[in-house]
């Protein structure tokens, strides 16, 4: 217990780096998500063909090794782009690597989710919004997207729960997350089973305070659905 | 880089197929074995007997793998009759000091939690009218179970558990932290050998792909038999019948 305090500040600022981390990926996936889905419903065969090879590549191949690819071989990338252009190579960061490798990834998941969601909306939606002479952005902000959301909402935060402990690999390219912390307190102070449970509360507050706001926030979207019940 | 060096680290990446195979193998079919009667005791109505399952799907769902792993392999060397039962040579407890072993309890540990809660979303989703039909049979408990609840449910989860299955052979490549040398293991030790990421990577990433590919093959055949009543019919068929 003692170790645990000693090191609690070293674990918080681990925990800021983890969150730093998840929310920036969060929101780079969103990003492609969204494009992805647009692309896989736009019609045009080349966007579409592009979009599923994207998505197929992602759910073949482990996000770990996807990693130590981003991070080791982007170096190589970057230091040849750099010497060709006659400057000197920034330093590849495990941060940076971190989000783009984790925000790609969950971009193909995400646009899996939008595309499901974007299907459940009645097309009759989107035809009256055009014959009241909506433009398409605007359609799509006041009558697309607010019903998709709605669609889109569990498996969104459940991508976001998976998401947030894939981070924890970033440890393994040297990212001082919380498992990171936990890992090096362990084994500095010979008693790992202690720190990685810490790491594991961090985890667990977060991804339970996530299914917690996902209940009330479906309630509160779901009060104009009427939901078919078997047996009440 | 030349094809010689290639063809030296060629026994390596065999043994580390070998070794991600069998991990995911072995914990999907340990980790479904054991997930049976946990969602059946998850779905219980009594609380004693649904509440100890909800909080070890709780953890392991709410926790990454990594942290299972490092936790099954380097946590328990921090209590003391841990290591003193190791020093007598405990049969019970040698497992947590053998890589492999650790390995495979975390993740058929992680992958069981996953598919309790599939299990018990097929069970829950039975058809009022399958249980009353058993009970019209004067079927007994257990063998409504056996019959009817369990085959119906193990079809609903065919689906979702596909998914888990793929994540699965994508969560062994972890194991190279705790110092197993699977797939990504020996490609770590070929880019540190020759300082060839794209080589070491791109390679393994590409047999990742084949071993999804063939992973998804069977379990398509596995829903082409199993959930055979579900697929499209054609017309001239139906009209015939």
């Amino acid at each position: 217990m003692q170790e645990l305090q000693a090191y609690l500040p070293a674990l918080t600022k681990g925990a800021g780096v983890t969150l730093m981390l998840a929310t920036s990926s969060v929101i780079l996936a969103l990003c492609i998500g969204m494009a992805g889905a647009m692309a896989k419903l736009s019609g045009s065969r080349s966007l579409v063909s592009l979009a599923t090879a994207y998505t197929t590549l992602i759910r073949g191949v482990p996000e770990f090794v996807m990693m130590l690819l981003v991070f080791y071989g982007g170096q190589i990338v970057v230091n040849r782009l750099a010497s060709a252009m006659g400057f000197r190579a920034p330093d590849i960061d495990a941060f940076v690597t971190a989000v783009f490798t984790i925000g790609f990834i969950f971009g193909a998941y995400y646009t899996e989710t939008f595309r499901g969601a974007i299907l459940g909306v009645p097309r009759g939606q989107m035809e009256a919004a055009r014959a009241y002479g909506f433009s398409s952005w605007l359609a799509f902000r006041r009558i697309l997207f607010p019903q998709m959301v709605r669609l889109a909402l569990p498996a969104a935060v459940n991508n976001w729960l998976v998401l947030l402990k894939t981070t924890a690999i970033a440890s393994l390219i040297g990212l001082h997350d919380v498992m990171f912390i936990a890992d090096q307190a362990g084994r500095t102070t010979q008693a790992p089973m202690t720190f990685y449970l810490a790491a594991c509360v961090v985890y667990l507050i977060v991804t339970s305070g996530s299914t917690a706001w996902l209940a009330s926030k479906r309630a509160q979207l779901n009060r104009g659905v009427r939901e078919g019940r078997l047996h009440s | 880089m030349n094809f010689d060096d290639l063809m030296q680290l060629a026994p390596a990446y065999a043994n580390g197929l070998v070794v991600t195979v069998q991990l995911t193998v072995y914990s999907l079919a340990l980790g479904l074995a054991i997930a049976i009667p946990l969602s059946i005791l998850r779905v219980a109505p009594n609380r004693l007997l649904s509440g100890p399952v909800a909080v070890y799907t709780w953890f392991m769902r709410g926790t990454p793998l990594l942290a299972q792993l490092m936790i099954v392999y380097y946590g328990f060397g921090q209590f003391q009759w841990v290591q003193d039962a190791w020093q007598r040579g405990n049969p019970f407890l040698a497992p947590l000091r053998d890589p492999f072993s650790c390995a495979l309890i975390a993740l058929t540990a992680n992958t069981c939690a996953y598919t309790t809660e599939i299990l018990a979303g097929a069970l829950r989703a039975t058809p009022y009218g399958e249980v009353e039909a058993a009970q019209a049979y004067g079927m007994s408990r257990v063998t409504a179970w056996r019959r009817i609840l369990l085959p119906s449910a193990l079809r609903r989860f065919i689906p979702a558990y596909s998914n888990e299955i793929i994540l699965m052979l994508h969560g062994t490549s972890l194991v190279s932290a705790i110092t197993l040398i699977d797939l990504t293991g020996a490609a770590r030790d070929f880019y540190a050998n020759f300082y060839a990421p794209f080589e070491a990577f791109i390679s393994v990433g590409t047999v990742y792909f084949g071993l999804t590919a063939i992973f998804s093959f069977l379990i398509r055949l596995t829903e082409r038999r199993y959930l055979a009543h579900l697929r499209p019919q054609s017309f001239r068929k139906l009209a015939r019948g």
